[in-house]
């Protein structure tokens, strides 16, 4: 089960030139700056980048081979537009159905309720299109490929046009469709806080290349080379919740290597969450204090560091038993820490999102 | 009210701005399709022929038209080589004229519409599972439909209001080729006044009354 | 379609104490013999001549309407005769200027024989003529095919021009084999330039006479008068008759 992509096509910017295994299941960000060419190679996998010559397969079918492509109606794909393109003749009904009565009836393996549900839109389906907030609409886009029951879903930065308020009110449903639907995504998007509650793997687009890869911990926790997501730049991992506080309102969670204590986000015990932690949070000592306000103190053992992009500062490497995690701090401090690879420290966490 | 050559002007005028109308959309919609979307070197070229009618004046376009479908003329000879009729005085004929002589007016809004839809509904259209005639039909026709409008109320208006060229190419038979427009001019050049007012005014209220209904029907530019 | 068209280099003459720009409107079919008398009229008189060419109805609505016309030369004895009597033209300045002759006139070599027998074997499929309604050469045609007793049999086959210039340009182009068009747009040098004709004889229709009028606006003007009375001469006369009109 997986993805292989291998494009290659020049534009007068840059030259996509990528070859990448993708997992054939679970949410893969394409993450890169804008322009970087992750929607160019997003478009190529649909094959609506007619000039470009590679190799593709899905889970075993091969679409594209050299200039013998599967033409676009004719892959089992799902895209979501940026800007929702829904067609404005039709209301949001026929919208939805638009894809699913073109596609034969023994390949429906995804209800048009089942997808009406999944983004909550059972009560818009008589109107029209020009009467859907942003939000709205691109949640019937998406139901709207969902309902073509692809066994690929492509998704171009589809909250990028939408504020802080209509992004938070998406998210919950692209978690159910990650969590209760088994087609795999490829997501393409530049929001690194998108990501961390989104993916399961992590492909880092740079001028056309796909520089980095690998399982979202990993990647993220990376810093050679560095993704260089300067204040962004954090661990995500999971762990699962073991006690809730009435008192305090505080959950405790346990991840391979160590416990942390955070906000009540109202995660039953038992339930396995995703967790967040900027390097920007994380502070190191030598010793361990317990005088002050941070209720997260962990030992770690140093791994290595790095320069950031700004000669202040410095990215350490940390591992957390079995997790690894980054620690910004300034090349000065580094420098009176006299922190080297294997030595043993105390990391001290000043905040940990709950991110799913 | 009208005399009955009067009474088969007006007929013949319907019946040949009916059949021109469905002739050009038919064969402008394609033409304009693969203008408003190609890059091929040659769009400037099909571009300029198709607007050519409009700068020659409608006698001289006639003038020609009749020498290309005359026994000599390259349309002519093609015909006769399949054996069939010569055009010129045939309602055929008037038909064929009247398409070339409407057809910027039907291809432009119908190549403008279509210039506007752009590419992403086609794209949509296409990771829907809509091949590309699908498209056309469920995508690109309900977008255009104003576009289609358009073409339509012009093309229909403009062959109601030929003249110079079916004055060259009709030969003026009574019932067969004789259309409202010269029937009458006929009748200014006869000094017959006051027929000639009953049916300009006639054509006049018909025209506008069309028109009128026509951009009552015209739906609101979708969007 | 009125063709403004100035023949004329303005020539001041020595001799002319007085020049005129004379405004004519001429029928089209006279178009060639008037290019012709007009540069003769110009060289002898000092005027200039101005002429405009389009078919008589229309030079009938635009004189209604006030158009600067001084004379008319038309392409009938009717338009001149209403032109009077409406008040338009000047009383007793009327006079024939040219008779023309009918041809049954075909583009193919002797397609057309001397007799007019043609009409009987009926092997052709369009007969071109002027609107008889509208042009008199039309009418002309018209009363030819009845006297022979063949109009109706022959009806079906019209197809109708606006004017003679059209009904020519329907048998020049080979769309109609043969029709009846005015002898001056086929004769050449005495004789009928190309393709095969039968000059009607004048007994079978009435005579097509174009009429000249002075118009009001001309009235009391030297040019005007002068040109009238020049196409009345022997002159005008001979160029005339050179295109295959009667006098």
């Amino acid at each position: 089960m997986s993805i292989r992509a291998c494009f290659r096509l020049p534009y007068p910017a840059f030259t996509l030139d990528v070859d990448v295994d993708l997992p054939g299941q679970g949410i893969t960000a394409l993450f890169g700056r804008s322009g970087s060419g992750k929607t160019t190679l997003l478009r190529c996998i649909a094959g609506l980048e007619k000039a470009a010559s590679g190799f593709l397969a899905v889970n075993g079918e091969i679409w594209q081979d050299g200039a013998r492509r599967l033409p676009v109606h004719r892959r089992p794909l799902g895209y979501v537009f940026q800007e929702a393109r829904l067609f404005p003749h039709l209301d949001v009904a026929a919208n939805l159905d638009f894809g699913r009565r073109r596609i034969a009836a023994d390949q429906r393996r995804v209800s048009l309720a089942r997808a009406v549900e999944l983004l909550g839109i059972g009560h818009l389906l008589e109107r029209r299109c020009d009467r859907l907030s942003g939000g709205e609409r691109q949640r019937v886009a998406i139901a709207r490929a969902v309902a073509t029951s692809p066994r690929l879903l492509l998704m171009d930065e589809p909250l990028a046009a939408l504020d802080h308020a209509r992004k938070q009110e998406i998210l919950p449903y692209l978690e159910q469709l990650r969590d209760e639907l088994e087609i795999p995504v490829l997501y393409v998007s530049h929001a690194p806080d998108e990501v961390a509650r989104l993916a399961d793997h992590l492909v880092v687009i740079d001028e056309g290349r796909a520089v980095t890869q690998g399982p979202l911990a990993e990647v993220l926790a990376c810093v050679d080379p560095p993704l260089r997501l300067g204040d962004d730049a954090g661990v995500v991992f999971s762990g699962t919740v073991v006690e809730r506080d009435a008192e305090w309102h505080l959950s405790r969670i346990v991840f391979a290597g160590g416990e942390v204590w955070v906000r009540d986000g109202g995660a039953a015990v038992g339930r396995r969450v995703r967790l967040r932690i900027l390097a920007r949070d994380v502070s190191i000592a030598r010793s361990r204090h317990e005088d002050f306000s941070i209720m997260n103190l962990l030992p770690a053992t140093v791994i290595s560091h790095v320069a950031e992009d700004h000669p202040a500062l410095a990215l350490v490497q940390l591992r957390v038993g079995g997790t690894p995690m980054l620690a910004r701090l300034t090349r000065h401090s580094a420098w009176r820490l006299e922190l080297a690879p294997g030595q043993q420290v105390w990391a001290q966490i000043k905040a940990v999102a709950v991110v799913g | 009210m009208l005399n009955p050559s009067d009474l088969a002007a007006v007929w013949l005028t319907l019946k040949l701005a009916g059949t021109a109308t469905a002739v050009l959309l038919l064969l402008g919609t394609p033409m304009a399709w693969w203008l408003a979307r190609t890059r091929h070197w040659a769009k400037g070229v099909i571009g300029a022929l198709v607007t050519l009618p409009l700068v020659l004046p409608p006698t001289v376009l006639g003038f020609y038209l009749l020498v290309l479908m005359g026994p000599d003329g390259m349309l002519g000879r093609l015909l006769a080589a399949g054996g069939l009729q010569p055009l010129p005085f045939t309602f055929a004929g008037l038909v064929v004229a009247s398409v070339i002589y409407s057809l910027p007016f039907v291809v432009q809004p119908l190549q403008q519409a279509f210039e506007a839809i752009g590419e992403q509904p086609l794209e949509a259209a296409a990771t829907l599972r809509a091949n590309p005639w699908d498209t056309f039909f469920a995508v690109v026709v309900p977008l255009a439909r104003p576009g289609f409008m358009t073409a339509g109320i012009l093309g229909f208006a403009h062959t109601v209001g030929e003249f110079g060229v079916v004055l060259m190419i009709g030969g003026n038979i009574p019932g067969k080729t004789q259309v409202l427009s010269m029937a009458i001019y006929n009748h200014v050049e006869a000094l017959e006044y006051e027929a000639a007012h009953r049916l300009a005014a006639g054509m006049l209220a018909f025209s506008f009354t069309v028109l009128l209904l026509l951009n009552a029907l015209k739906p609101e530019r979708v969007r | 379609m009125l063709r403004q068209l100035s023949l004329a280099v303005v020539l001041l003459s020595a001799a002319s104490v007085h020049s005129d720009e004379i405004s004519v409107a001429v029928a089209a079919n006279f178009a060639s013999p008037m290019q012709k008398i007009a540069a003769e009229f110009e060289k002898d008189s000092g005027h200039t001549i101005v002429a405009s060419f389009g078919s008589t109805g229309k030079f009938y609505a635009q004189i209604k309407a006030g158009a600067p016309f001084e004379v008319l030369l038309a392409a009938d004895d009717e338009t001149p005769a209403r032109l009077e009597r409406e008040g338009e033209g000047v009383a007793g300045s009327r006079f024939t200027y040219a008779v023309g002759k009918l041809v049954l006139w075909s583009r193919r070599e002797g397609f057309v024989d001397g007799k007019g027998e043609v009409l009987g074997r009926n092997d052709f499929h369009h007969l071109a003529l002027a609107n008889p309604r509208l042009a008199p050469y039309g009418a002309a045609g018209v009363q030819t095919l009845q006297a022979l007793g063949l109009l109706e049999k022959l009806r079906p086959k019209f197809v109708t021009a606006e004017s003679i210039t059209q009904a020519y340009q329907f048998v020049a182009s080979g769309n109609a084999e043969l029709g009846f068009v005015a002898l001056s747009q086929v004769y050449r040098d005495g004789r009928i330039a190309e393709g095969s004709g039968w000059i009607v004889p004048p007994q079978l229709h009435d005579p097509i006479r174009q009429d000249a009028v002075l118009l009001t606006r001309g009235r009391g003007r030297q040019g005007p008068t002068a040109l009238l009375e020049y196409l009345r001469g022997e002159k005008a006369t001979s160029i005339i008759k050179s295109f295959g009109y009667e006098r």
